[in-house]
């Protein structure tokens, strides 16, 4: 089962690391990572996307509250959330392709953000599920280059997570 | 809050200064470049004594010994990289077996992090895995910050090392010294009482048991409980196990002690654990040596009551009914309460039963051999000590003989590697446990395979005029490998027999000790009476046992619990 796995970490150099050695020492699956500063400079919040038996995802979550700087830890699938992932995608943009290039953007609700003459680059944002579908929608040959966040989540409504 | 305040001083003052605040007594380590403004500090004044090892590892095991031998938070302070990596065995022993340690640690200077510098290593990323927390300290001021967060974060919770990394330029560094009297974390507050409720369906799962039993690990020890778990069991007259980890919280010559269970413990413990009905699990890990198979051990339904001050810990490799987060103390105490106003029930069919398996008598061996069985010493070393030393070993068949032959009444007497095991620690432990309990018998149970790993602090016994008794069980192999080799891959005894050992008496005699030979049965308990005799020497003593004894039961690897293999005796 996938789960997504939010964390607020004390922004101290090495958080990173404690999380990630921890997943790879116990044998936990990655599937992405994010993490960035929130809107109080001393902690970062990280989402992890796992994906794991209940048992397993119980142990993860027990893990992670144990390193001590870990502040907080919920997982966010357990209930209504929202998820979000950004990607940046260059795509082959020449004279033949560029209507539908734009058309096609424009049906997933992309934006270009830079042009040159025979390429776009497109930002998208979306679930993991639709950014899976337009890269399947484009003719692969098209694709340059691609570039993903990674899932970020929060919780819906009064569901929140803060010290 | 109230606070120390200084005038300025340097890093290496600092460190000092907070040993001394934090009322440590002895400093396990080993000089080096990046400690030496520490070093200089340390050789200013005379509160806070450094015990000089003659390899890092031993220092960092000596810091453990005497910790686990004294409640008290060991220290041990090394040079950066090999310092550093030296020290990692050390480390990690104490990790496994959660045992509090500050292990501080020289750095290159900062400027110099990261460049490949003379005797640099990475010690937060070497020691992240096998640490309970660890940090670099990039500047003087968050030094005394740094140390005592690590005492506080070492000896709170489930206990266990942390490394502080401190480069050469912030212990030159100069800032006024203000040191916290406590510390607060917003990500780190461990529980203390346990949930009210759980505690209520615990209590009355073991006034419903037919079948109970109750198992406890280190962390009964770890947490001091050991008062509470005999009442606890006196009360309820329900029968005891403890893990290896776990002897000594309950009386080992109590007749509700069915002895160690596991992969080496008696057939009584291990048949009433796989059989009860309402199984208490305190402080303990139902790790792979104790319960072998999971799968095996499910079968027979049962419920779990597990009370643990790690919610990691519960529900890790069994399933459990009925967690309780908590400080066991605490925990055992509402417990208690809770229990005394109700029925306790009659148990006593479920006695007959463990009788008869009692009975099968499971750790006899043969007592007319003409050559020294390992057991024997075992018996007799018990027998002359009295029951009342503090017995550290090292890893192998002599410590699963310790663990069953030598009966712990008391806590904190019995000193082992048991989740790392760890050959090489028992001499350096007993070191540190010989320096927090000065005067009291210390023995240090080994083989000679194991004794080899860390033999070079003989030295350091000789200068700190350590009188421990050093009870060398030498069958020539490296006998728990060779026990294995000899049961799961058909007697081929790989790399497992040791050519050209030394003379352990002279060998002792060079680094300034007594060295005695044994080699017949009729002289184990002389010599042994000899060596406990003299209370200011270190006596080698160097038995010469049956090459080919086993360490029955056994419950070989991947196996069921109650799928041992008994002693051919039997």
């Amino acid at each position: 089962m996938r789960h997504i796995i939010s964390i607020l970490v004390e922004n101290e150099a090495g958080a990173l690391s404690r999380i990630a050695g921890l997943f790879s020492a116990r044998g936990y699956n990655i599937e992405s990572l994010t993490v960035a500063p929130t809107e109080d400079a001393s902690m970062s919040r990280m989402t992890i996307v796992t994906s794991g038996s209940d048992d397993v995802v119980e142990q993860i979550t027990k893990q992670l509250n144990k390193l001590i700087d870990v502040v907080k830890v919920v997982d966010l699938s357990e209930a209504e959330h929202i998820e979000r992932e950004l990607m940046l995608i260059k795509v082959r943009a020449g004279q033949k392709e560029r209507d539908e290039m734009k058309r096609m953007a424009d049906i997933f609700r992309g934006r270009i953000i830079d042009v040159s003459d025979n390429t776009y680059t497109i930002e998208l944002t979306g679930d993991g599920r639709k950014l899976d579908a337009f890269i399947r929608a484009l003719d692969h040959g098209t694709i340059i280059e691609t570039v993903r966040t990674g899932t970020s989540g929060i919780g819906r409504g009064n569901r929140i997570l803060r010290v | 809050m109230d606070r120390v305040k200084t005038s300025a001083l340097s890093g290496a003052e600092i460190v000092v200064r907070c040993l001394q605040e934090e009322a440590v007594e002895y400093v396990f380590g080993y000089p080096g470049g990046a400690v030496l403004f520490i070093y200089d500090e340390l050789f200013k004044q005379d509160k806070v004594k450094h015990v000089l090892v003659r390899h890092e590892q031993g220092a960092v095991h000596a810091a453990d010994g005497y910790s686990r031998s004294s409640q008290k938070v060991g220290v041990a302070l090394v040079t950066s990289g090999p310092g550093v990596t030296n020290a990692v065995t050390g480390i990690a022993t104490a990790y496994m077996d959660s045992i509090p340690l500050v292990v501080l640690t020289g750095q290159v200077p900062t400027a110099a992090i990261g460049l490949d510098a003379f005797q640099e290593c990475d010690t937060v990323g070497i020691t992240r895995p096998i640490v309970k927390h660890n940090m670099l300290v990039k500047d003087v001021k968050e030094l005394a910050v740094a140390i005592k967060k690590a005492f506080h974060i070492a000896s709170t919770g489930r206990p266990g090392p942390v490394v502080v990394d401190i480069p050469k330029d912030v212990t030159a560094a100069v800032c006024e010294f203000d040191y916290p009297e406590t510390v607060a974390m917003r990500s780190y507050n461990p529980v203390k009482k346990g949930h009210a409720g759980q505690i209520r369906k615990a209590v009355q799962l073991l006034s419903e048991a037919e079948r109970p039993m109750i198992y406890t690990g280190g962390g009964v020890i770890l947490s001091d409980s050991s008062a509470l778990l005999r009442e606890l069991v006196r009360f309820t007259g329900f029968p005891c196990t403890n893990t290896l980890m776990g002897l000594g919280a309950y009386p080992g010559t109590d007749k509700q002690f069915l002895g160690m269970l596991g992969m080496h413990g008696t057939y009584q413990a291990n048949m009433a654990m796989q059989h009860c009905d309402v199984l208490l699990a305190i402080g303990a890990r139902f790790d792979d040596r104790v319960i072998g198979n999971p799968a095996h051990f499910a079968q027979n339904p049962r419920k779990i009551i597990h009370i643990d001050i790690d919610p990691s810990s519960i529900s890790k490799r069994v399933k459990v009914d009925v967690p309780i987060v908590g400080n066991i103390p605490d925990v055992l105490d509402d417990l208690l309460k809770l229990l005394g106003a109700g029925r306790v029930p009659d148990v006593s069919a479920w006695w007959k039963q463990i009788d008869e398996w009692r009975a099968k008598d499971c750790l006899r061996y043969d007592r007319s051999a003409k050559i020294i069985k390992p057991q024997f010493v075992l018996e007799k070393l018990y027998e002359v000590t009295k029951g009342d030393a503090f017995i550290t070993s090292d890893v192998g068949q002599h410590q699963m003989w310790a663990a069953q032959f030598y009966k712990f009444d008391k806590p904190r007497r019995w000193i082992n590697s048991g989740g790392l095991g760890t050959m090489g620690f028992g001499l350096p432990a007993a070191m540190g446990v010989q320096l927090a309990n000065p005067g009291a018998t210390v023995a240090c149970v080994t083989g000679e395979s194991s004794i080899m790993m860390c033999l070079q602090e003989l030295s350091t016994c000789k200068q700190y005029r350590l009188p421990l008794k050093v009870v060398n069980l030498n069958n020539r192999y490296m006998g728990m490998v060779r026990q294995w080799q000899q049961f799961f891959h058909g007697n081929r005894y790989s790399e497992s027999y040791m050519d050209a050992l030394p003379d352990f008496v002279k060998l002792a005699e060079g680094y300034g000790h007594r060295g005695v030979l044994v080699e017949k049965p009729a002289d184990v308990e002389p010599a042994l009476r000899d060596a406990f005799a003299r209370k200011n020497e270190l006596v080698f003593l160097d038995f010469i046992t049956d090459q080919t004894e086993n360490v029955y039961p056994m419950i070989p690897g991947g196996k069921g619990i109650t799928e041992m293999i008994l002693s051919e005796e039997l």
